[in-house]
């Protein structure tokens, strides 16, 4: 599955410099708890969502995350403050990473005034300046061209940040992304693009939807350079990440990480996810597990015991419960709401 | 305390569904993540996963029950350290109770099988035309209940066999049997070569589809949703309805661009737009938008037979719905014809796909009242069935339009003005309309309601045309 260790594509283009093999740092103590607990806040939040989608307080789409936390999570812990991060659909994770409140991302799915957009824009669509976090879109691929339009700000500006934009291995094939890349290319624009290829778009895998299944090549012919990443673990998620933010922020240009990761869940909650057997999900989750894998890693280097991993399940699952209970009491919005933040 | 396990709700359209199988016993030990059970929607058959560890203490609904409302309890699990006789206590009773409530809910439904429960939306359980689906159908004809999404699988099923040429392309199409089940079974029946599953790539497949058009081919191009042919419509206005044109009737464009249009449920803004206004808009371009199943499988292949660029809107909400089909060897309906869907004399609604639910339910409310509503079904919004409209204004003297899109340069909007061109004296009041309202759709569940028009607008403004109160 997942490229063992991240392994460099490579661009045999001029300009693009070959990126060598990166090495999977080893973290230190104090990373690998950090990296558990977020990871595990993501987990359970989703499973948490699910159940309450179950239940009928969220409805419509809801795409859950689980599986590929690691990838958004190291991402983060690489960037600097203030650069931004916007997404697809398959967004809580990122609102999490980025330390957006539980509760409101939570009110937001059930629909709730106390939500992120009010409650009017629900899970695909959600927001936060504060955070530099800018959605949550709903039509695949179109956040890569306003990723770019994020980076082109900031060099605009020359406020030295960097665009995260993550779009999935579907969204990959559509048309705006590459008229992104040349953009992004030829004005050397502060622009990282994660690819998170979980192997479906929907029920498509990857070989029945791309002619090149190495996405981390499809800047070649714009002289991006690009690597291919396991997505599932955490360190090397973030070892890349430092590699390519740096040469954004260089004003080199953009930069593609093709995290080779996996969802653990069907596409939506609606989707029976016939389209692939049961134990490849299985093998996945035994094998590749992002969470267990670091989980596996402080036991044995002893860098805390069983205990204190359990406290913090504890902590994580007492967070997510405390943000469900609100989204679930938080009243509806106003009815005169719908009226409202149409202009400004 | 056990715990009770409810029906979940699987799906944005989901209200109810089958309990197909326990895959766990009264007795087994479950622990989270582990399937439980497999329920069917109108869509697919899901499988229930555990949250919570423990015993499946007592299946509630068992193998096969139909029509289980979502949030009905469907077992209970004994946590650690319960055993059964927690059941005996509050359990059994609560249990019982649920057991019995859901039956009486299933006998209750059954019973209301003819003539729906009032539902909360009006798209629920859309109220039947009065009208025979079309009136050249042989006297006699068998009528078969069949669903809108079934229609429109047969539709295409009988002219792909008919013309070598047609082939059906989108998004999930073929493997998948359709993101919204609507080609189930094609990919069997026809093979990959004419049931192709493309990339998510729509302004670059809607083009190719345009382009084989252009050399002959007959194009079924399917977007999940038309919220996601803004991608593609660049290809469908500048390159399909154009090109008949600009070539001096050398060339045209046979291509017909069909998915499901309008909101769903509680997908927000970005999915959930009418897309009518904008595509009868557009010279070149037919646009049909059907209500019932028999509607929707003939007008598609009058739609494929069709030598021009159409437009074919559908509705998710209506896909699962039932209507009577005449069972005939080559059923096609003309594109252009509007039908008198139910008769009446004192004021005329006029609306198409899903806004005939609201038309048709708010005529049945006022006949209560005494006002005899004729309810016209457009079925084609471009070219537009003026005359029908006119013969029924030149008897009612007043006009009611019913659409969920937007009010600004809207359908209705249109209808108004050309009865002001066609009817100007035979009106007694206004045109009115009933629209969705002037704003993005919101998530909230009270707000997108609020959104949506309902039965209740359309009843006000019918009586505020025939200065009733
Ligand atoms: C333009 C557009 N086309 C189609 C869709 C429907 N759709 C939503 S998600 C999706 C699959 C995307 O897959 P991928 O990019 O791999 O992301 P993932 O869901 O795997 O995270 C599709 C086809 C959409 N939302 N927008
Ligand atoms: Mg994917």
């Amino acid at each position: 599955m997942a490229a063992s260790a991240a392994n460099a594509a490579r661009s045999n283009a001029d300009d693009a410099e070959t990126v060598e093999a990166g090495d999977v740092l080893s973290f230190t103590k104090e990373q690998e708890l950090h990296a558990y607990r977020e990871m595990l806040l993501i987990r359970r939040f989703e499973e948490k969502a699910g159940q309450l989608y179950g239940m009928g307080l969220i409805g419509g789409f809801c795409h859950l995350y689980i599986g590929q936390e690691a990838v958004v999570i190291g991402m983060q812990m690489a960037v600097e403050p203030g650069d931004q991060v916007i997404t697809g659909y398959r967004d809580h994770g990122h609102m999490l990473a980025c330390e957006m409140d539980p509760k409101g991302v939570m009110a937001e799915l059930t629909g709730r005034r106390g939500g992120y957009s009010k409650g009017k824009g629900g899970s695909m669509h959600m927001f936060s300046v504060e955070k530099q976090f800018y959605g949550g879109h709903g039509i695949v691929g179109a956040q890569v061209s306003l990723g770019t339009g994020l980076a082109f700000a900031n060099k605009y500006k020359k406020n030295g940040k960097v665009s995260l934009v993550y779009f999935g291995d579907g969204a990959s094939n559509q048309g705006q992304v590459y008229e992104s890349f040349n953009m992004a290319k030829l004005w050397h624009l502060p622009a990282v693009y994660v690819i998170e290829n979980n192997k479906y778009g929907m029920g498509t895998s990857v070989e029945r939807a791309s002619s090149n299944t190495n996405l981390s090549q499809r800047g070649l012919s714009f002289d991006i350079p690009g690597e291919q990443v396991d997505g599932m673990d955490v360190r090397a998620v973030r070892a890349a990440g430092e590699r390519a933010i740096a040469h954004a922020r260089s004003g080199k240009g953009p930069y593609i990480l093709e995290m080779v990761t996996y969802r653990y869940r069907g596409h939506s909650m609606s989707d029976p996810a016939k389209y692939r057997s049961k134990d490849e999900v299985q093998k996945m989750r035994e094998t590749h597990d992002p969470i267990e894998q670091v989980r596996a890693r402080i036991l044995k280097n002893e860098q805390a015991s069983e205990d204190e991993l359990k406290a913090i399940d504890k902590e994580v699952r007492d967070i997510v419960n405390a943000a469900a209970e609100f989204a679930s009491n938080d009243p509806e919005p106003d009815p005169s709401e719908l009226w409202t933040d149409i202009l400004r | 305390m056990p715990i009770e396990v409810l029906m979940p709700a699987l799906s944005p359209t989901m209200e109810a569904g089958k309990l197909a199988k326990w895959l766990k016993n009264e007795g087994d030990s479950v622990k989270a993540g582990d399937v439980i059970a497999e329920i069917e929607t109108d869509k697919a058959t899901m499988e229930v996963e555990a949250v919570d560890e423990g015993v499946l203490g007592k299946i509630l609904v068992a193998d096969g029950s139909e029509d289980v409302k979502v949030n009905t309890p469907i077992a209970l699990i004994l946590a650690e350290g319960e055993d059964a006789s927690a059941l005996k206590g509050d359990a059994s009773r609560s249990a019982d109770a649920s057991g019995s409530k859901a039956e009486e809910q299933a006998k209750a439904e059954a019973k209301a099988d003819a003539k729906p429960a009032k539902a909360e939306s009006a798209a629920a359980n859309p109220p039947a035309p009065k009208a025979l689906p079309e009136p050249d159908v042989p006297e006699g004809t068998e009528f078969v209940t069949t669903t809108v999404r079934e229609a429109l699988r047969d539709a295409m099923l009988e002219e792909m066999k008919r013309d070598e040429r047609v082939f059906l392309m989108g998004e999930e199409v073929a493997e998948y049997q359709g993101a919204y089940k609507i080609s189930q079974g094609l990919l069997e029946e026809f093979g990959a070569e004419r049931v192709i599953d493309t990339p998510i790539t729509e302004h670059g497949f809607a083009g190719v589809g345009v382009g084989a058009a252009l050399a002959g081919l007959k194009p079924i191009v399917e977007f999940m949703t038309f919220n996601f042919a803004m991608q593609a419509i660049d290809q469908i206005i500048n390159s399909a309805a154009k090109t008949l044109y600009m070539s001096g009737g050398q060339m045209g464009c046979s291509i017909v661009f069909r998915g499901p249009n309008g909101a769903a449920a509680r997908v927000a803004a970005q999915h959930s737009q009418d897309y009518a206004a904008w595509y009868s808009n557009v010279p070149g371009l037919t646009v049909i938008a059907p209500y019932t199943a028999a509607d929707a499988k003939g007008l598609l292949k009058a739609a494929i037979r069709d030598e021009n660029t159409v437009i074919f809107l559908e509705n998710e909400i209506l896909y699962g719905q039932s209507f009577p089909v005449p069972k005939l060897d080559d059923y096609v309906v003309p594109i252009g014809k509007a039908k008198v869907a139910r008769p009446g004399k004192d004021v005329t609604l006029v609306s198409w796909s899903i806004g005939m639910t609201y038309a048709l339910k708010a005529a049945e409310e006022l006949a209560k009242e005494g006002i005899e509503a004729e309810v016209i079904d457009l079925r084609t919004i471009r070219p537009m069935d003026t005359e029908t409209i006119v013969e029924s204004v030149k008897k009612t003297g007043r006009l009611v339009t019913v659409e969920e899109g937007w009010a600004q340069s809207g359908v209705g909007a249109e209808i108004a003005a050309r009865m002001m061109e066609h009817a100007f004296d035979w009106l007694d009041a206004p045109v009115a309309r009933v629209t969705g309202k002037d704003v993005p759709m919101p998530y909230a569940a009270n707000l997108e309601k609020l959104a949506l028009p309902s039965v209740a607008e359309v009843v006000e403004a019918a009586k505020a045309v025939c200065y009733r109160d």
